[in-house]
């Protein structure tokens, strides 16, 4: 596992980086140095607008053409990179340099087939001939476990999965065996199944190849689980380093403790705990505050945090921080994480339902493109969701989980009326709603809201913001026009915005204050029930923790009932009451948060529970990983539909009989052939207190 | 792809078909009748009924369009009511001169056009971008009235060495007829040159931006392989569709262009048809050009799938 006596592979001492803007220079990478070994994954991480990216890019020297490097040196190996030509850097990227990109889906030509993507690369750079390269493209796709690596070499990027197409990336990158692997984000654009199993593959052919690599990622948890090294960057500076153990768990920066107490944790929830946060901005380098650069969003930060920048200092061996009171970051920590609360129990029995759904169908009808409709005159029908059942409390949140095309989404968008569902009914306080929002009363649009995943694409960009929080008022509201201002002020102040920010447009706003916006404009009608379809997917994990606190919030203020739809785990532990797990537009499991996470599991909870990476490397997860991608919502697989990958299946009957319903208890039912008591027998408390330790 | 190429050839009956309602009733709503126009403003009542009842003029006007139409089908384009000539071996022969004067237009402008678009997103925003712009818009704009008698004064009067006066004899091969149709190219093709450079500069813009194309440099590979496998291959996709755009206005559309250097064209012959009231005629070069129009865009689509393994291939 040491890698401390490995040779250094990448060395950088001192390195600016700087871009030309209109407003003059922008130091946008400041003095970092850093080493990284063979076979050592030194992970980055930070919050968006930290340098991330840019530093990595620098460190390839493939910078946009108004950025450049002033100060500094980059080393790779024997080579100053800095002092080669473009030219002589072509020969270096590819061969002894190579990079993963964040989304697979656009990093691979589409007019290309893969295998000829991998195929160029061992042409240019192994100097192999054509037949040679073929066969060095299959042998690499063999290499990251792709099934039948023939016919995928054949293939087109929008004929293959996510999943697949990173393995594509992976394969390409690992093709000239370089020294020097950069991967950024590389499985943030991935579900948390598909995250966990290309995670597994990296961590074991990095450690075949003994390559040195620069991991960039927000998600500390993903830092936790493949990372020997970790360095945590600020406003393009290196706050903290050290080796995972280190930083984990003897953090000695407070923007490592902040961002590691905004992560929800999932053997707490919001009645537990308010999530940490970081007040305030990452600040643009040509607005740096005087002294150190984190102290303006620090916790413990005092006067003389604000006179002099404090230099990144060895602290203890293999382990720097920037903080001036580093040694009393330890100590401050129960100051700062986690805010825990008093607890309110309540009988959930007691609490009236505010939502029923019942049985709710919606079905797509495809036409079917390319030369397969040659044969086939009928449309296909997508089955998006097949029969789901779902409760929502009053003043409760009932959180839906599941990948990506299980039909989450399309459920949400039938209970709030955009797509009419196919059969099914919506009961809302007992009173029986229209399937078509066209048939809708306005007082029963009032009583639903939502906030989606995107605030760019939901705030009409040409409005000032408090326009759209306005609008609500006036059509749904019963407002008066005279109060309609002093309504939307009192909005932003619910939200935690500046009174004054109702006059801006959204492109003003950051991606969380955008979102806050949503988030007053669905509060703006009162609902009874608030859809929240991914509000925090696309954010930040600070702005991600705050988001989650003003809805546990407001939530309690206002009595407001939501449904929670996330692929985030955590998240949906952290907010909800109630989860419900969705696979192929069915429920399999459902009943409170609680009894969720806790034995016994529908094998797909557990896989998904598994695949959840944790911030935490004390922490040891069963490793139960699904394989492949959810089927088809046009041929859904007969019997239990999840028998295809499920990982716990016992024989035919899987196969041929759909599964039963099985109640743990009054409010927890999970649908399996499995008993429940073989189940639990067979089950380990994913990654709670009780979890093992790693030996 | 069966399938769907006979529901494009079934859609592109029904516009002609529609086309052809609108064509004739069109040209039956047109002020004056053929009858006055044909014997001119002297002549008797008696002599008028006669040339109507003999040109079937005065029968209900659905019985006159399935006439036409069946006609029109059966390859029985009409007699010209000027000339007292068949019409179809009449717009033939200028079919024939207007595609001699659209192949060496586009052979001229489309590789031109494409290769200063790539040169414009290469140098995006720097000067020789801004000149190719800017350039290539201005002649867009200009009128080929304008540029036409430009080169005249330059190339054939000034510097005399192509003929100003591109009006071939019917039948004139192309080898002989070839000297006259490059002025005339030249000129369209000032016209065109724009557009395409426009649509090869945006589209290859947005794909030297895209995350694969950052990764083919970051693979190493040599500057003109990634333009050329990586980058062309997918910006030229939406230059595919105007071009061939392109080739019905070239067809059809070349009015003044024929006019400047008066060549024979079906441009000219519609205007020529349009000023006599030569209702077969009119009917007859609408609906070719109407046809051209169709098979072009479906030969734009049908290409575009080719080239583009997402449609080709189905999702």
């Amino acid at each position: 596992m040491t890698t401390e006596n490995k040779p250094t592979v990448l060395e950088v001492k001192n390195l600016w980086v700087t871009y030309a803007t209109e407003n003059g220079p922008l130091d946008t990478v400041r003095n970092i140095s850093m080493k990284i070994r063979r076979g050592e994954i030194y992970g980055l991480v930070g919050e968006s607008g930290s340098g991330k990216t840019t530093l990595a890019r620098a460190l390839v020297r493939y910078l946009p053409s108004n950025g450049s490097i002033t100060k500094g040196t980059i080393t790779l190996g024997e080579t100053d990179l800095l002092a080669l030509s473009p030219r002589e850097m072509r020969k270096v990227w590819g061969a002894r340099v190579t990079m993963v990109h964040q989304d697979p889906s656009k990093a691979i030509n589409p007019s290309i087939p893969v295998g000829e993507q991998i195929a160029e690369v061992a042409r240019v750079h192994l100097g192999m001939s054509r037949a040679q390269a073929r066969h060095k493209a299959l042998e690499m796709l063999e290499k990251v476990q792709l099934p039948d690596p023939e016919s995928v070499a054949g293939r087109y990027a929008h004929q293959l999965s996510g999943g697949m197409l990173q393995r594509i990336l992976i394969a390409t990158a690992l093709t000239t065996n370089p020294q020097f692997l950069i991967m950024d984000e590389p499985t943030t654009a991935l579900d948390v199944t598909t995250e966990a199993v290309i995670l597994d593959l990296v961590r074991d052919l990095l450690h075949e190849y003994q390559t040195a690599v620069l991991y960039i990622t927000h998600n500390l948890g993903v830092v936790a689980r493949i990372c020997d090294r970790v360095g945590v960057m600020y406003a393009g500076e290196m706050m903290e380093e050290g080796s995972i153990q280190q930083v984990f768990k003897q953090e000695l920066h407070p923007y490592t403790l902040g961002l590691l107490g905004c992560v929800p944790r999932i053997d707490m929830c919001k009645l537990d705990i308010d999530l940490h946060t970081i007040p305030g901005f990452i600040p643009r380098p040509n607005a740096l505050p005087h002294g150190c650069i984190f102290a303006p969003r620090c916790a413990i930060a005092e006067e003389a945090c604000r006179q002099e920048r404090p230099p990144l200092v060895e602290v203890a061996e293999g382990h720097l921080s920037a903080c001036r009171r580093w040694a009393e970051v330890a100590d401050n920590m129960q100051k700062i994480v986690p805010l825990e609360k008093d607890r309110e129990e309540v009988d959930q029995q007691d609490v009236p339902l505010l939502l029923d759904a019942r049985n709710i169908e919606k079905q797509f009808k495809l036409r079917r493109q390319g030369l397969s409709n040659l044969f086939s005159w009928k449309p296909d029908v997508v089955r998006a969701v097949d029969n789901m059942s779902i409760r929502v409390r009053k003043g409760a949140t009932m959180g839906i989980v599941g990948e990506s095309g299980c039909g989450k989404t399309t459920f949400a968008r039938c209970i709030a009326g955009f797509e009419e569902a196919t059969s099914g009914d919506i009961f809302l306080e007992g009173e029986a709603l229209p399937r078509s929002i066209a048939q809708r009363s306005k007082s029963t649009l009032k009583k639903i809201q939502l906030v989606f995943q995107n605030p760019d694409a939901s705030l009409n960009p040409q409005h000032p913001v408090g326009v759209s929080v306005g609008r609500p008022l006036a059509l749904l509201g019963n407002v008066l026009q005279s109060e309609i201002d002093q309504r939307v002020r009192e909005l932003f102040e619910a939200v935690n915005l500046p009174a004054d920010y109702v006059n801006r447009l959204p492109h003003e706003l950051s991606g969380g204050e955008k979102q806050r916006v949503a988030i007053a404009r669905a509060f703006a009608a009162n609902p009874d029930l608030m859809i929240l379809d991914e509000p925090i997917s696309s954010l930040d994990v600070s702005v991600q923790a705050s988001l989650m606190n003003l809805l546990a919030e407001l939530q309690k203020a206002k009595g407001t009932s939501y449904l929670f739809i996330s692929h985030d785990l955590a998240a949906v532990r952290h907010l909800s009451d109630w989860i419900a797990v969705v696979y192929l537009g069915r429920v399999w499991e459902i009943g409170s948060a609680e009894d969720v996470f806790a034995p016994p599991y529908h094998p797909y909870t557990e896989a998904l529970l598994s695949a959840i990476p944790l911030p935490d490397p004390a922490i040891h997860q069963e490793r139960i990983r699904l394989h492949g991608s959810v089927p088809s919502a046009v041929n859904i697989p007969s019997g239990c539909r999840f028998h295809t990958r499920c990982p716990r299946k016992i024989g035919t009957i899987c196969e041929t009989e759909d599964p039963p319903w099985q109640n743990v208890n009054r409010f927890h039912s999970i649908c399996c052939h499995i008993p429940l008591e073989q189940l639990t027998a067979m089950q380990v408390p994913v990654a709670s207190e009780t979890g093992k330790e790693q030996p | 792809m069966i399938f769907y190429l006979l529901r494009r050839l079934g859609m592109i009956l029904l516009t002609l078909l529609l086309a052809s309602v609108i064509i004739f009733s069109v040209t039956q709503l047109l002020p004056g009748d053929v009858a006055h126009v044909i014997l001119g403003q002297f002549a008797t009542p008696q002599a008028v009924e006669n040339l109507r009842e003999e040109l079937g003029l005065n029968r209900p006007v659905v019985v006159q369009y399935w006439d036409w139409l069946t006609n029109f089908i059966r390859g029985d384009w009409g007699i010209s009511m000027v000339s007292r000539l068949e019409v179809r071996p009449m717009i033939m022969g200028r079919l024939r001169n207007s595609l001699m004067l659209a192949a060496v237009s586009l052979v001229l402008y489309v590789p031109l056009g494409i290769f200063l678009g790539v040169i414009a997103a290469l140098k995006e925003d720097r000067l020789v971008d801004q000149a190719i712009s800017g350039i290539s818009m201005a002649f867009a704009g200009l009128p080929e009235f304008v540029t036409g008698l430009i080169l005249i004064g330059i190339l054939a009067i000034s510097l005399d060495i192509l003929p100003a006066n591109s009006s071939i004899e019917p039948e004139t091969s192309f080898k002989d007829a070839f000297p006259f149709l490059i002025l005339p190219a030249i000129t369209v093709s000032l016209t065109s040159l724009g557009y395409i450079a426009r649509m090869t500069r945006s589209s290859t813009i947005d794909v030297l931006r895209a995350d694969y194309t950052r990764a083919a440099y970051m693979k190493g590979l040599p500057r003109w392989q990634v333009l050329t496998k990586h980058v062309l291959r997918n910006s030229l996709l939406p230059t595919v569709t105007v071009v061939a755009i392109g080739i019905g206005y070239l067809i059809g559309g070349l009015i003044v262009t024929e006019a400047v250097f008066g060549y024979p064209g079906v441009g000219r012959l519609l205007i020529y048809g349009i000023q006599r009231r030569d209702l077969p005629l009119i009917q007859a070069i609408s609906m070719l050009i109407v046809a051209v129009y169709s098979f072009s865009n479906l030969a734009a689509d049908i290409l575009y799938g080719v080239l583009n393994p997402r449609i080709r291939l189905g999702g």
